[in-house]
This record gives C-alpha cells, structure tokens and sequence, in this order.
C-alpha cells in the first residue's frame, strides 16, 4: 500500500503546487507508515522528474503519452487508477485539473473523496482531515469512510519542504490509448510573465476604490516588484475592469498568500471568504468603517491611490537594503 | 441538443454561518436559500445561447437532490427559463450519494452543466462524480460556452492559461465563473409562467455516503487590526518585513 501524488506538469515543467503536493504526500505517508510515489503524465522535460526526490519520492511512475497534454479528466483518471491501483490514499492538486480528475477516480476507485483539504489528517483512523467549508466561513473536519481516499490539496496550505531521498523514475503504462482521448483542443491562450493567482505567496488586489481601469499601473508595478500576481473584487471584474480569472472571492477564485494586499477593497462577506486563508491581510480604504479592516492585520484609512506610490517607493528601498 | 444543469440549493452567499451546540451540523434557523452561484450562471449561459441559437439547444431541464423544501429552488429556475425540472426526494447526503441518485435520470442529456464547487460545502465533486458514473467526457474550468455549427465549443482555463475546447456528445461541463456575466432575475411573467412548467419529483434510488462531517469549528478570531496613518506607508512595510515577516 501507498500514497500517491498525481504531480501537476505544465507543458512538462513542475511548478511550485507540484513540489507542494510531493512534500505533502511525503508527509502523510510518513504518518501512516507508507511509501510516497509520484504519479506524472505526459511528456516531460529534462530533469524535472527527478527534481521530486528532493522532496521525499522515492519512486515516480511516468507515462510519457502526449495526448495527456490534452487534459481529458476520464482519461487522466483511468491512468491514475491503473497507478493507483494498490494505493490507500490519492493526493491530487486543487487545480481545475485536479478538481477534474479526483472526483472521477474516486468512483473508480470506490474511494471517498475530500476536496481541498488544508492540512495532514488529524487522525488515520478514523480518516478526519480539515477543509474549508462556507468558503473560509467555517473549517469541516470530514470523515473518508471508505478504505481508499482520494484528496486534493489547498494551494499554499502545506507548504514546500525539502527531504532528499534517491529517487527513480519507471515509465509506467496506464492502459490509455488514443481513443481514451476525446477532447479536442482548437486553441491554447497562455499567460506569460505573470505569476499563477492561485500559488501566488504575495497578491497585489484591487477594488472599486481605485476608480477606473486605468489607475491598475501602481498595483500591476508593486506587484511586479514583490514577484506578487495582482486580483481584483468582483464588481471589477464584472465591470471589466479586469479579466475574470483575477476576482477572487466566493465565486471567484479562493486564494491562500502568505500576503494579500486589498487596495480599495470595502470586504463584503462574499469577498472575504475567498482571501480570509491569507496569513497577513493588509488593506487601504478611505472608510475606516469598512469591513475589511475586520479580517485585515494591517490597515491605513486613506485613499489607495496615494498610498500606492508610497507602498512602491518604500518597497523599492527596501530592495536596496 | 438536450441541457441539463445541476441545481444546488445552497445558503444565500451573505449567510452568517452557525452550527448547533453539539457543532455537527448546519444551522439553518432564519437561512435564505439560493440557486449555487455557478449553477445560475450555467443556467443564465444556456438560455442566452438557446435564444441566440435557434434550434441549437431543444429543452432545459434543471435537477436537484432534495426535500420539499428546495423546490421554491427549482421554481426559480423554471421562473428564469428552464422547460422542466426534476427533484429526487432524499437529503444530499454527500456528494457520491447525490451523483449516484441523479445518474439514472441523466442518460437522455446530451450537454450536463454542473458548477464547479457548491457555496456551502466546497466540494466540487458531484459533477464529476456523475460523469464518470455516466461513462462520459467531462471539460473542468470551462468559463465560456457556445453552439457553432450545431457544435457545443466550451472555454476552459488552465494552469497558465486558456484554451478553446471541442468535445463530443454527451459531455458533462464543470463551470465557473466567466460563463455568463450576470445571473438572470426572473421576470413576472417568468414566475407566472413557472407555476405550470413540468416539476417532477422521483423516488431515490439506494446509495450509501463514501464521507461525513464529524463536526465544524468556526475560524479562530482575529487579532484587531494594526492601523498607520496614509504617510506611513514605509512603516507599514518594515513592519511587514519586521515583525510579520512575510516580505
């Protein structure tokens, strides 16, 4: 028996939610006495998938196909079954990906299914693990009843830690030929040179305090100077101010920083939910009675368009030193 | 086409959470209860569609698992557009038991919405679950939809991007935000209209929960807030750096 992370690849790079998730894995099976194996789909670049052993996977199984770049979650949760067919538990990422494919491969599996968990389980057996539940209003200690579990990860809730262990890589077949793959993709937009919302450890957001679209250059620079990703509230992003993958809140998106700045945010209910997982909550709002300033940790009452400039001038000495 | 679109019956989204003494369940004392907010866009997407397109999309039918209580729910799906609407008469236990008691009634559909998590328990399963139940394609993250030459083509975000996204019929789309902009306010003619659309109620099938919640804690309560003045921007940064130590 095993633990199995299904490691997260774009376009056959790791990034930091994959090493998230191989620490976690690692973590967990420690816990139950098991061994931490990888499972990665798809083609691969260099030496990425040796990079896992530096986070506690001894062993990862890789299929190679391409046609996994396709992200069909029936196909992807056929493979991991094959994998992970003498696993106990299966740990997925939390992105669109993994809140894809999960649910599929728990049925396969006949596992229960917890989403978004924050943390290792508070105990085995029986299997409680914590998630958010009322979007960040209140935390659920879910029970998996099953003897299989299938979980995805919170981004940022675990953290990246390093273990150093030997690790080899197997290449695996998963029983998927190209007729498992049915998607059919026309066309591929990316995001270049911006950091990823949801693993951001820094974001720089927005409300309808600042006013008009126009006035986004000092949050897009102060982000850029903290290697932060910038979001917005969601009559922003309603408005158009800003495109819909940056609102996050209770139907946006749900983020966990370890910082969030909310420049001219006022903090409806609905907002809050989406950002109260932030460690250190900074806001600027000209109203001191604005809710915001009850989730935040750190506060001015003023206008966020002058304030910026200033958050960019001292974060600029601070680089100097 | 024949659309069918998941329809939670979650908590109005300003909802003050609480739970009973024993704190193992939902207290739902004084609770407005809503469309889930992604189920109501996926709604709002088909109809706009449905009226852009004629013929592309044939009927709307909107489900749910759930008591009586929920049907002021569907009603108000049907009063914003939907043609009928089914309710499986048992509690949505968890998400396995409620895809497995809407799997039998969802082989007829040719397009399955469902939205990407519910308000309430964040669990983005039983969409899904129901898919893979159906043995059919399923598309995660998809924040656009439309008919082309008779052809669902759906948006999809990914990690670090986007893509333009075709697949076979049926398919079960997981949808989030972005697929419309504004949910649809019934109008009056719409709430009089839905008083004789078709709600059909049907016995569940037997299934039994894979997960539970053994009990529920609020947040811990937040220190208050540490306030500057608007010139001291600088030292709210070093106190960042300093004493938060998240820069």
């Amino acid at each position: 028996m095993s633990v199995i992370a299904y490691i997260p690849n774009q376009e056959g790079i790791i990034k930091k939610a994959g090493f998230e998730l191989a620490s976690y894995a690692t973590a967990l099976a420690e816990n139950m006495g098991k061994e931490a194996i990888a499972v990665v789909l798809g083609p691969m670049a260099g030496d990425e998938l040796e990079k896992l052993g530096k986070y506690g996977i001894s062993k990862v199984m890789h299929d190679a196909n391409p046609l996994f770049a396709q992200l069909d979650n029936r196909a992807s949760a056929k493979a991991l079954a094959t994998a992970a067919a003498q696993a106990e538990v299966v740990v997925l990422a939390h992105n669109n990906e993994g809140k894809g494919v999960a649910p599929r491969l728990a049925v396969r599996l006949g596992a229960g299914y917890v989403s978004a968990v924050t943390g290792l389980p508070q105990s085995i057996t029986p299997f409680l693990v914590n998630k958010v539940v009322f979007t960040g209003k209140a935390i659920g200690h879910a029970e998996i009843l099953t003897a299989k579990k299938v979980l995805t990860l919170a981004y940022n809730s675990f953290g990246v830690h390093e273990k150093p262990v030997d690790v080899s890589v197997e290449a695996f077949d998963s029983g998927c030929s190209a007729s498992d793959f049915v998607l059919n993709v026309q066309q591929t937009q990316k995001v270049t040179g911006k950091v990823l919302l949801s693993e951001a450890e820094i974001v720089v957001s927005g409300g309808r305090g600042m006013k008009s679209p126009e006035n986004w250059k000092p949050i897009e620079e102060l982000a850029e100077l903290l290697g932060a990703a910038t979001a917005c509230s969601r009559p922003v992003s309603d408005e158009g101010w800003r495109p819909h993958s940056e609102h996050v809140g209770q139907t946006g998106k749900i983020i966990a920083p370890n910082l969030y700045f909310a420049f001219g945010i006022s903090g409806a209910i609905q907002h809050l939910g989406g950002v109260s997982g932030s460690k250190v909550i900074v806001a600027v709002n000209k109203d001191p009675e604005a809710p915001i300033f009850e989730a935040a940790d750190y506060g001015i009452v003023g206008d966020a368009l002058k304030v910026l400039p200033e958050f960019i001038e001292a974060v600029k000495e601070l680089k100097k030193g | 086409m024949k659309v069918l679109i998941l329809i939670g019956n979650v908590p109005d989204t300003t909802t003050k959470v609480k739970f009973n003494a024993s704190r193992t369940a939902f207290d739902t004392a004084g609770v407005q209860w809503i469309i889930n907010p992604w189920d109501e866009l996926a709604l709002t997407r088909a109809l706009e569609v449905k009226e852009a397109n004629a013929g592309a999309i044939e009927s709307i039918t909107v489900a749910n698992v759930g008591r009586a209580e929920t049907e002021a729910t569907l009603r108000k799906a049907l009063a914003i557009g939907a043609d009928k609407a089914i309710r499986i008469d048992a509690d949505p236990v968890d998400a396995f038991t409620v895809a497995s008691l809407l799997a039998p009634h969802c082989k007829e559909y040719d397009l399955i919405f469902a939205g990407v998590e519910a308000s309430d328990y964040n669990g983005n399963a039983v969409g899904p679950m129901l898919a893979e139940m159906l043995d059919i394609p399923s598309i995660a993250g998809v924040s656009g939809f439309n008919v082309e030459n008779g052809r669902p083509v759906f948006t999809r975000e990914i990690d670090g991007g986007s893509q333009i996204v075709e697949a076979p019929l049926p398919v079960l789309a997981i949808v989030q935000k972005g697929i419309a902009k504004e949910p649809r306010i019934p109008a009056m003619r719409g709430i009089m209209m839905a008083r004789t659309k078709p709600l059909q109620v049907v016995q569940p099938a037997a299934a039994e929960a894979r997960t539970r919640y053994a009990a529920f804690d609020l947040p811990p309560a937040k220190a208050a807030c540490k306030k500057f003045g608007e010139e001291q921007a600088r030292e709210l940064i070093h106190a960042l750096r300093n004493e938060a130590k998240v820069l």
